[in-house]
């Protein structure tokens, strides 16, 4: 088996090997050879568009097809192309196909022809025309240069956020130039971007950032007079350089050092001239292939047909008419596990497993021979299993490294078996036919699980990506997988609406952090209004779920979401947009079967509009807010004598809400308004805006008893509170013997502690004297006390024999008074011996 | 080293608030990191005291903040700073003063200054467009500050919204809910889910709805925060369902340093002349200022006095008074080089209890003022009347004659609205004479204050059941010294105790509302009884822990949360509680606001 196993190596520094990755099935009226192919690196879709320079029996329309394949040659599909001259196409790292036109337009489709956007490369680039372009992967993406006509070179450094960048002009620059190409070194933070640019024999360096081209020298030794191709390695660390004399010249980047010089036998320009890895070169010739290695070695391979060369960063696929292959330096592992008469401790063990399986005692021999070694020899098939292609010989290595594991109990190795199993059962799937992706353990590892996820997603094979998630055990994978499958779903216009909203909600229910906005959104672009507001209902997050209805022009759905998330931010943003878009009536119909939305409203309202404000509660029959809102008017009348109007109005509101008191205390103040407004012209001072109170006391305090009391009486103020009105305006104005004869007046109905108190209010505690005897027998110690006679007070309770009573007054009466405590004291001593 | 100093009165406590001091510092320390250079903040003027607890000038001033000016209206001082922050709430009136201010000084100064504007707690779009409907948009970057608690003490923690009772019961407007809300989410970020939830009345039931609401939206795509969980037990409280309790007095140190001079953010402002002691560099300065004093349980003295009932303040100060004198005193007797030392390490300590003691002996002469006051003890006999039920079926005559006298609005509204949550409403007869007394007294804008009143149930027509005296008896809301045994005297500061505080003390006790459904329906509202979903890894580490350690061991930490605002009085009633021997809980109060009657009523009045 082993002698199977190389036979597609061969020699060049070191193994390389050329096999079958698929059969392809397409089939091109045209021929391969007349077409313009550009496959995107990763084993992505190829681009496939009939090259206009070359003759043609045309057989279809006259305007030419940009068909798309995926790696066996099945067709994705199909874009007319209706633009200006295409120059060149590529892909991005998204998988975009990019159409670079002559204008300078960059035009992007996705790998289903639909078109996404279009960039420009410039108004310079569009006056001179494109010639050429290159796109090149740098740091920060997939970059693209293009060359115009007049030799000018602007580039982008990463297509999806094109900013086109000039550099700096080659000497003579209207000369013509042989060949070109984009030069990118250095990693993420010292990326260096540059055109190398040949002009006959002269090689210029065109950096992005510097002013003026630099000259490089390449030391070539044979003759030459011009160089007619020039390609750098996928790393940007190595050049390769093809002259006219049939020389391959191959060195590093900035020219300092050559690695070689081989004499090709061919003197016309390469169709192809691509690396290989980083040590060795393919040449495309007519009908032939040739790899070179450093070491000028050659193998030549000729084909029967046109094919193409499609660089990746380990290996390089060539696509033929029946074929799609893949060449690549034999990974070391492999060379050492699979080399003939190799002794190394994984091909031992291969060896050991393979005994083992034929139940042969020697697969103990050869056990015992790599036993000091096997956690190497282990790693080694684990590791070998990763690079194979075909499942079988990864069947072989895994085998033998599980076999090997049985002696050893090492957990890391345990995990590494684990996981490149698993990667192995990822990668065989995605290698199938069926899906076509091409993929090595090298390019996966260097994509990252993420990305071949997005891969999967993009090429709308979801239930494999779902599949690869939930086994990878990918955070968030299903959700995004889902979320994907849910915007392609709504976009499908043959679903009907209620099925779609059905079948995504089922599919989504327990998956977390699902944006259903999101999905609603791409349904409502494609004018799916009814999908994508069943899918709404999903959207739990009311922040993203309402603007996204409203501006679907689902008012009411949109306030009811609102006013049930109990955001009132939110309720107010629907508001103001219903009022906008509504008319008045239909606004205030869609707002009152929401009480929330309606009492914000209001609320709004309260502050911004009064009139606004009425006119809700009119349509509400909401008697008392109306009311109020007039009494408003009333308290801060809006021109002067409009108060009483205001104060009717409110009248008539409160009595259509058959609210008694307030018709009677609203027309209260009216009556009194209007007396006040007159009662301003008799005296010359302002009593409008006083209170009833305030009024008889600002009368009271004219002295027109005779007038307040018609006041008091009119509007039925009780006696309690007149009495206690007189008291406190004759005691403010100092009137103590009216006081007095005010007391005697007649009973008072609010007993004589008022008169006490107003007394002592302005500290005339003998005048309380006349009073207090009036005093209520059960506060008149009290009152006493107050005004601070406590001897008296101490008699009095003395008399009424209270015992506690006279406790309060002892404890109230300052310590300094000794004589009165002495008193105080014997009454107390009294009245105990008294019992 | 700072900066854990400023906390250590937060962390005392079985949770720990400084988490929460600590990440919304970070938070603001952020923002301010964005812009970077000089800066000037521009506070809204409600924030600033509150965002003072999460983090003081002095560290602000260590992030290069130059100067602070309150956003008002009116001309704003030239400023010559890279960058103008303006804080503030989401409102429309602020956003048009911090338009203003952009125009003017856009107008004024030529130099370069960014505008940047955080949002407490966090961003509205309506605001979003009022700016840029105002066309200052472009100018201005939009930052969030999510701090939506603020840290008050150890065990108390607030929203500090504005009118968030107003807002609700009165417009309709359940902003403050959802913010109570997204509060907990923050609660629960930090300190872990909250296994089990009780709750009572409409707004704690929209609360809960909203919570739930919130917790679906944000599933997976959020990650947990703590997996242990701090709290045991949240219990919410919806304010309509206590009016009694902020309406009455708070008689407690504490309640009623708030009720005669204001509480702000933990501290309370007095008149300076007692604070002036004989060793005073100029003592006229001291009497003139105004003298501010940070109240918190960082101060050991303030912590034993603030839950006491007044009447025991003074023994309690004068017996701290005793042991500081001889503690000093000590130093003359004869003493040994190593004792001296000893006493010398601890005299800093001594000395700065010698000082607290002279503040809160300055406070407490204050209140002694009015509290001594025939007005004031007339005031809390009439109320504790109505407490007990005793009179408060008929007009008042007390009430009357404060009318008459033209006393505080707040004040006789306060009364009124405690006669009638007593009595269970008020007869149609006398509830009218009131108001009508109350406008013909104050004016026609009270009407209107009577209205909000009335809409919000603090006035209402008697109905048929007496629910409060109802619950009077169940649930001992009163308490006659007499049958008071010496253990419960212990721990009450007053003869009314709270009924959100007897219905946090059954849940605390009894695993749940078993037994008082009785009551609870009596109560407006909803109840809540509901469990909260635990991670797999936590229900696995709490029983192992429940197993292990008995329940006396750890006690609960219940998380009352009063929607709608609360006094000091139920808080102190509710530390009582805990600290009684044989309990088993620690409360932790979150509110939405600290209120007392005052401030309650004045929320609800109409703007003169």
């Amino acid at each position: 088996m082993s002698a199977l196993l190389t036979a597609d190596w061969f020699q060049l520094d070191s193994y390389y090997r050329k096999f079958d990755l698929y059969n392809m099935v397409w089939s091109m009226d045209e021929g391969l050879g007349n077409m313009i192919v550009s496959g995107a690196p990763y084993g992505g879709p190829i681009a496939v568009v009939r090259d206009r320079k070359q003759f043609v029996r045309i057989m279809t329309t006259a305007k030419p097809v940009i068909t798309i394949y995926n790696g066996v040659g099945n067709i994705i599909s199909k874009i007319l192309w209706n633009n200006g001259v295409l120059v060149h196409m590529g892909w991005s790292d998204g998988e975009q196909l990019l159409c670079v036109q002559e204008s300078g337009d960059v035009l992007i489709y996705d790998m289903f022809g639909a078109y996404q956007k279009t960039f420009s490369m410039g108004q310079e680039a569009r006056d001179t025309k494109v010639c050429k372009a290159q796109l090149f992967s740098n740091p920060h993406g997939i970059g693209l240069a293009v060359m115009t006509t007049t030799n000018r070179m602007f580039l982008v450094s990463n297509v999806s956020e094109p900013k086109v960048r000039p550099v700096p002009d080659v000497p003579r620059a209207n000369e013509p130039i042989t060949c070109w190409c984009v030069l990118s070194t250095g990693l993420r933070s010292s990326a260096v971007i540059g055109f190398l640019v040949c002009r006959d024999k002269e090689v210029y360096r065109c950096q992005l950032g510097e002013s003026r081209p630099l000259l490089m020298r390449p030391e070539i030794s044979n003759a030459y007079t011009q160089i007619l191709t020039i390609v750098p390695s996928q790393n940007g660390r190595h050049i390769a350089l093809f002259t006219d004399s049939g020389i391959l010249w191959i060195g590093s980047s900035e020219f300092k050092s050559k690695y070689c010089e081989i004499d090709t036998g061919y003197i016309k320009q390469p169709k192809e001239l691509v690396w290989c890895g980083s040590q060795a070169i393919i040449g495309h010739w007519d009908d032939t292939m040739c790899i070179y290695g450093f070491n000028g070695t050659t193998v030549s391979y000729p084909y029967d047909g046109p094919f193409h060369l499609i660089p990746e960063m380990d290996c390089v696929r060539i696509i033929s008419e029946m074929t799609h292959e893949l060449v690549q330096k034999v990974p070391v592992v492999v060379e050492k596990i699979f080399r003939i008469n190799s002794t190394a401790p994984g091909s031992y063990l291969v060896e050991a497993s393979k005994q083992f399986q034929r139940r042969s005692h020697r697969a103990d021999e050869y056990i015992r021979l790599v036993k000091p070694d096997l956690a190497s020899a282990v790693q080694d098939c684990v590791d070998a299993a990763a690079f194979e292609f075909c499942p079988d010989v990864q069947k072989l290595l895994a085998r033998a490294a599980q076999f090997g594991k049985g002696f050893l109990s090492d957990a890391v190795l345990t995990e590494h078996y684990v996981r490149t199993c698993r990667w192995l059962r990822v990668l065989n799937a995605v290698r199938d036919p069926r899906v076509a992706v091409p993929l090595t353990y090298l390019q996966v590892q260097n994509l990252g699980e993420r990305i071949l996820l997005d891969r999967l997603i993009w090429r709308r094979l979801h239930c494999l990506a779902g599949h690869i998630a939930s086994y990878l055990q990918l955070k968030d994978g299903q959700t995004r997988v889902l979320s994907h499958w849910a915007c392609y779903k709504v976009t499908q216009p043959h679903l009907d609406n209620e099925s779609a909203a059905r079948e995504i909600g089922e599919k989504l229910r327990n998956i977390p952090g699902i944006s259903y906005s999101t999905i609603a959104m791409k349904a409502a672009e494609k004018g799916r209004k009814t999908l994508a507001i069943k899918i709404l209902e999903y959207e739990t997050r009311s922040k993203l779920q309402v603007p996204l209805l409203l501006a679907l022009g689902e008012g009411p759905t949109a306030l009811l979401k609102a006013t049930a998330s109990g955001d009132t931010d939110l309720v107010y943003i629907v508001l103001l947009h219903l009022k906008e878009k509504m008319g008045k009536h239909e606004f205030e119909l869609t707002i009152r079967s929401f009480p929330l939305a309606h009492a914000l409203y209001i609320k709004y309202c309260a502050s911004h509009n009064r009139e606004a404000l009425r006119q809700v509660f009119v349509q509400e029959d909401e008697f008392a807010g109306q009311a109020a809102s007039h009494i408003r008017d009333a308290l801060e009348p809006p021109s002067p004598g409009s108060a009483e109007a205001s104060l009717l109005s409110a009248r008539e509101c409160y009595r259509k809400g058959k609210n008694d008191l307030g018709v009677s205390i609203c027309e209260e103040a009216r009556k009194l308004c209007k007396q006040q407004s007159s009662l301003q012209e008799t005296y010359g001072e302002s009593f409008v805006g006083l209170s009833l109170q305030d009024t008889v006391k600002k009368l009271l305090n004219q002295g027109e008893v005779k007038l307040a009391d018609k006041l008091r009486s009119e509007y039925k103020m009780p006696d309690r509170r007149y009495w206690w009105l007189r008291i406190l305006t004759l005691a403010e104005r100092d009137e103590w013997a009216q006081l007095e004869t005010f007391s005697k007046s007649k009973k008072s109905p609010v007993g004589y502690e008022p008169f006490v108190d107003a007394c002592l209010k302005y500290g005339k505690n003998d005048e309380a004297l006349n009073y207090l005897p009036k005093c209520r027998d059960d506060i008149k110690v009290k009152y006493y006390v107050k005004a601070e006679f406590y001897e008296e007070a101490a008699q009095v309770a003395f008399d009424q024999k209270d015992e506690s009573a006279l406790f309060f007054v002892q404890n109230k009466c300052p310590v300094r008074e000794s004589t009165k405590h002495a008193k105080i004291q014997a009454l107390l001593d009294q009245l105990s011996t008294k019992k | 080293m700072k900066e854990t100093k400023m906390c250590t009165h937060l962390s005392g406590g079985r949770l720990n608030v400084a988490i929460l001091q600590e990440t919304m510092r970070k938070e603001l320390l952020n923002l301010l990191q964005i812009c970077e250079g000089k800066k000037v903040i521009i506070w809204d003027e409600w924030l600033a005291g509150p965002v003072g607890l999460v983090a003081q000038y002095s560290v602000l001033k260590e992030h290069e903040v130059a100067d602070m000016f309150p956003l008002r209206p009116g001309s704003l001082p030239t400023i010559s700073v890279n960058h103008i922050i303006f804080i503030a709430r989401p409102k429309l009136v602020l956003m048009d003063l911090v338009a203003d201010y952009i125009l003017s000084l856009r107008s004024k100064q030529s130099s370069r200054v960014e505008f940047h504007l955080f949002f407490v707690p966090r961003k509205s779009e309506l605001c979003e467009k009022h700016l840029k409907n105002r066309s200052v948009l472009a100018n201005l970057s939009l930052q969030e500050f999510k701090c939506d608690i603020f840290p008050f003490d150890s065990d108390v923690m607030s929203l500090e919204l504005q009118n968030d009772f107003r807002e609700n019961y009165l417009e309709g407007d359940p902003t403050c809910l959802y913010n109570a809300a997204q509060a907990i989410r923050t609660i629960q970020h930090l300190y872990g889910i909250i296994p089990r939830v009780y709750g009572k009345g409409q707004a704690a039931k929209q609360v809960w709805d909203l919570l739930c609401r919130l917790n679906k939206e944000e599933q997976g795509t959020s990650p947990r925060g703590v997996s242990t969980a701090c709290i045991d037990q949240l219990l919410l409280l919806d304010r309509a369902i206590d009016f009694t309790s902020i309406m009455s007095t708070q008689l407690n140190y504490e309640g009623l340093i708030d009720e005669l001079y204001g509480i702000k953010s933990t501290t309370a402002t007095f008149p300076g002349h007692k604070f002036v002691s004989p060793d005073d560099a100029s003592p006229e300065v001291t009497a003139r200022e105004r003298k501010r004093i940070i109240l918190n349980s960082g101060e050991e003295l303030f912590t034993e006095l603030r839950d006491c009932n007044f009447t025991a303040v003074g023994a309690a100060l004068s017996k701290k008074a005793r042991v500081i004198k001889t503690q000093l005193d000590e130093r003359h007797n004869d003493k040994s080089v190593q004792e001296i030392k000893q006493f010398v390490s601890r005299l800093p300590q001594m000395l700065a209890n010698k000082q607290s003691l002279a503040v809160h002996t300055a406070i407490a002469e204050y209140i002694k003022e009015t509290t001594d006051s025939f007005e004031f003890h007339d005031t809390i006999q009439c109320e504790e009347d109505f407490l007990n039920c005793i009179d408060n079926e008929k007009v008042c005559p007390f009430i009357e004659d404060l009318i008459a006298q033209k006393a505080p609005l707040t004040k006789v509204l306060r009364l009124i609205c405690l006669q009638c949550v007593t009595g269970s409403g008020l007869k149609p007869k006398v509830l009218e004479y009131y108001k009508r007394e109350l406008v013909q007294v104050y004016g026609l804008n009270t009407w209107l204050t009577l209205c909000n009143l009335e809409k919000c149930g603090l006035l209402k027509p008697q109905t048929g059941t007496r629910q409060y005296a109802v619950l009077r008896k169940t649930l001992h809301l009163t308490v006659d010294e007499s049958d008071l045994d010496a253990k419960e005297k212990s721990y009450l500061s007053s003869k009314y105790i709270p009924l959100t505080v007897r219905l946090s003390e059954h849940i605390a006790k009894n695993k749940g509302w078993t037994g008082i459904a009785d009551v609870l329906g009596s109560l407006p509202g909803p109840i809540l009884d509901e469990l909260q979903s635990l991670q797999p890894r936590m229900i696995r580490r709490n029983s192992i822990s429940s197993e292990n350690s008995s329940s006396i061991e750890n006690p609960k930490v219940i998380l009352v949360f009063f929607i709608g605002g609360c006094t000091y009085h139920e808080i102190s009633a509710l530390r009582s509680i805990s600290q009684q021997e044989d309990s088993n809980v620690e409360f932790v109060v979150l509110t939405t606001k600290l209120i007392n009657g005052n401030t309650f009523i004045e929320t609800l009045m109409e703007a003169e």
